[in-house]
């Protein structure tokens, strides 16, 4: 929910980033605001990633600001959590892997282990609290990676790609904790490259074409409708691999 | 940071110096230290003055140096001019002779030289450069090194010039020099008592002894506590006074190796 | 070949001899080599793991010079930190030249780029693992590092397995230092370098064989708990 204190809308203001002598992200410029779940969409290379880890704060823009709110540091990196492809853990118990991040968050002693205790549960792994993380299955990790972030109860969750190494059934899962996220109010900012997927947790997309905002729409009005031609064979699946 | 260092270095020196008896740090030579003299002597000393003599056994030049430097409180070496120089320019408080032994000239069984069974080393020498026969030499600056030195000398030869192939330098220690010399079959100039003691002869036998210019000499100087004021001078002039008395005397006499004397004491009380 | 035979026979009966110089020799190895590695650890791993995470100025030059120090002559180190405890240099008045300490000392400056060298190493390819991670989490700069050091603990064992074993197999740097004094300075290396000069090779060589017995001991339990740990942990 957007406040004064929030760190949403969040605007991007003609951002581009260059690497390796290359220009990835041409200009874009965008509000993301409180409520909708955004999707980002786009082919593979078109910098989707990039654009998310940008927004995070983990890669600094060549040009061009970001600004969330007005809000400053360390309010705007708090407020903020994300979930990679590959869940990272450290090789300690699921349990301590929450704890660490809490501790990181500065959030008091005393309260950490319950409310760790109840993000495990929220995901429905409490019972393997005690389990070294990494040897956890794909979809269990990744489980605990949701848990982990809900832990920190941010304003804003990235998801980059959050599904893609894991089976259908961890899938279903995976994607009712995100579910309940955006149930709880949560901004879900979220990129995949399922369309099926899109379509079931997302409300409005960002559809990046080589580093370019090709449009920003509604879901629906996206795949029945969708206003660039880049869009259009996307969703045809006619898009060329980039 | 800088206060932990400071606490844990303060820790460490603190175990190093309290964990510690009495004791006097002596500079000698390789000569002494591997010949086992100092194994039985040193008992003898630490037994009636409660003192631990510490060893540290290099060469003349290297033991000398630590005088120098303060790092030993007594060198017991053997080179007179040398120590003579050390306390002449102010290191050392004053020379005691102390015991002698003799150096002796190993060579091979075969004797490419012909030296086998002679008196005469100048002889010796002049016929080893001759025939160009292997010789190992210290060269560590060490006092038998000096004792070589001179006696190429006085053979007449300029040794830094007219050595050839033939003169191998290893700058090592006497043990080491005799492993090389056995291992290539050479002549060497080595201190009887370590000649007893060394275990590695291969093929190497004494080929000249006996002669006056073999003579090794040993003195026991106490480095000057005016120079460097943590001297421990009384420990250390208890063990020179005991190492020329007639105790210390008759213990140097009594050490011998397969009922052979090794050192002949020879303080001038 | 039958003085190999010899001195095996002779390892083992010096072993089972109960030769108190011997224990006593053996002893203060380990102490000096296990004190040094320790210090070497403690200041080693986070001094790795910074340069591996920082960024910084003249980074590839320090990387590059911490590699090279792993190659320190231990006879150059030897003579160095001489000159550093000797009564005419700098920290004399510490009185610690030809003590044990001045032995740990040395062999510390010795394998301490070794450690380092190796932790930064390991160091620098795992962050590449957890980096957008931790750095998503608000771990940054030393929390970073000392979280990494920790996570990656058990491959860091290999590292000071290579700094234990540089220790307990050098004599350069000890018998400098330490003056390879009888009962008091004397280890394993050093007396094998002194038997060896003395000319009793046999001996000489059984000594030997007991130290690489030692090491091989030491490095099958460091592997064994490795082992178990990765089976735990994952």
């Amino acid at each position: 929910m957007a406040s004064a204190h929030g760190i949403l809308p969040l605007k991007l203001n003609d951002l581009r980033f260059d690497a390796g002598g290359r220009t990835i992200i041409h200009g874009i410029s965008a509000q993301i605001t409180a409520g909708p779940a955004t999707i980002i969409l786009g082919a593979n290379g078109a910098g989707k990633s990039v654009l998310m880890r940008l927004m995070h704060g983990l890669l600094r823009p060549t040009s061009g600001s970001i600004d969330w709110h007005g809000q400053a540091e360390p309010r705007v990196r708090r407020g903020q959590s994300m979930v990679f492809q590959r869940p990272v853990m450290l090789r300690r118990s699921a349990l301590d892997n929450i704890l660490y991040a809490l501790k990181l968050a500065r959030v008091p002693a005393a309260e950490r282990k319950g409310i760790a205790m109840e993000a495990l549960r929220e995901v429905g792994i409490a019972d393997i609290a005690h389990r070294s993380a990494r040897v956890l299955s794909g979809g269990e990790q990744q489980r605990l990676a949701l848990a982990r972030a809900w832990a920190l109860h941010p304003e804003v969750l990235f998801l980059d790609e959050p599904t893609a190494n894991l089976d259908p059934g961890a899938t279903r899962e995976i994607e009712n904790v995100i579910k309940a996220f955006d149930a709880s109010g949560t901004k879900i900012v979220m990129s995949t490259h399922n369309l099926g997927q899109a379509r079931r947790l997302g409300d409005e997309v960002l559809f990046i074409h080589q580093g370019r905002l090709a449009e920003q729409t509604p879901i629906e009005t996206f795949f029945r409708q969708p206003a660039s031609a880049e869009a259009a064979a996307f969703v045809k699946g006619e898009l060329p691999w980039v | 940071m800088g206060m932990i260092l400071r606490v844990a270095l303060a820790l460490l020196v603190s175990a190093s110096v309290h964990a510690q008896p009495k004791f006097i740090t002596v500079a000698s030579t390789t000569s002494t230290e591997q010949s086992g003299l100092f194994k039985h002597l040193l008992p003898a000393f630490e037994k009636k003055t409660g003192i631990q003599v510490r060893v540290v056994a290099l060469g003349t030049g290297q033991s000398l140096d630590m005088g120098k430097r303060g790092d030993a409180d007594v060198v017991f070496v053997h080179a007179k001019q040398l120590e003579e120089k050390f306390v002449a320019e102010g290191y050392g408080v004053k020379r005691f002779e102390v015991m002698y032994n003799d150096f002796v000239l190993v060579g091979p069984k075969t004797d490419p030289a012909k030296v086998g069974g002679g008196k005469d080393i100048v002889a010796a020498l002049q016929k080893i450069k001759a025939v160009q026969a292997p010789f190992a030499s210290r060269g560590d600056k060490s006092g038998t090194h000096f004792a070589e030195l001179q006696l190429w000398k006085a053979a007449g030869i300029d040794i830094a010039k007219d050595k050839g192939p033939w003169y191998r330098d290893t700058g090592s220690g006497m043990g080491p020099t005799l492993n090389t010399a056995a291992g290539m079959n050479a002549y060497a100039l080595t201190d009887r008592g370590t000649w007893l003691s060394f275990k590695n002869r291969a093929d190497l036998v004494i080929s000249v002894e006996g002669d006056q210019r073999l003579f090794n000499q040993y003195g026991v100087i106490l480095v000057n506590p005016a120079k460097h004021a943590h001297i421990k001078k009384e420990m250390g002039q208890a063990f020179v006074d005991w190492v020329i008395s007639s105790e210390g005397q008759a213990a140097i006499a009594e050490y011998k190796i397969d009922g052979k004397q090794l050192f002949f004491p020879n303080a001038k009380n | 070949m039958n003085s190999l035979g010899e001195a095996l026979r002779g390892a083992v009966d010096l072993l089972f001899s109960g030769d108190t110089t011997l224990g006593g020799i053996v002893a203060l190895s380990l102490a000096v080599s296990l004190s040094a590695v320790a210090l070497a650890t403690l200041l080693g791993l986070p001094l790795g793991a910074a340069i591996a995470v920082g960024r910084f100025r003249g980074r590839r030059a320090l990387i590059v010079l911490l590699n090279a120090l792993m190659g320190l002559p231990p006879v150059v180190v030897g003579l160095l930190v001489y000159l550093l405890l000797s009564r005419a240099g700098p920290l004399g008045d510490l009185g610690l030249l030809f003590t044990p300490p001045a032995m740990v000392i040395a062999q510390t400056v010795l394998v301490l780029p070794i450690i380092a060298a190796l932790c930064r190493q390991s160091v620098e390819d795992a962050w590449i693992e957890y980096e957008e991670q931790l750095r998503s989490l608000g771990a940054a700069g030393v929390r970073a590092a000392l979280t990494l050091i920790w996570d990656i603990r058990f491959s860091l064992v290999t590292a000071v397995l290579a700094g234990l074993g540089r220790a307990l197999a050098e004599v350069g740097a000890v018998i400098i230092v330490g003056g390879n004094i009888d009962g008091v300075t004397r280890v394993m290396t050093t007396t094998i370098a002194l038997e060896t000069s003395k000319g009793d090779l046999p001996l000489a060589l059984s000594l030997g064989f007991i130290l690489i017995a030692l090491v091989i001991m030491l490095n099958a339990a460091a592997h064994l708990i490795k082992e178990a740990a990765q089976r735990r942990y994952g």
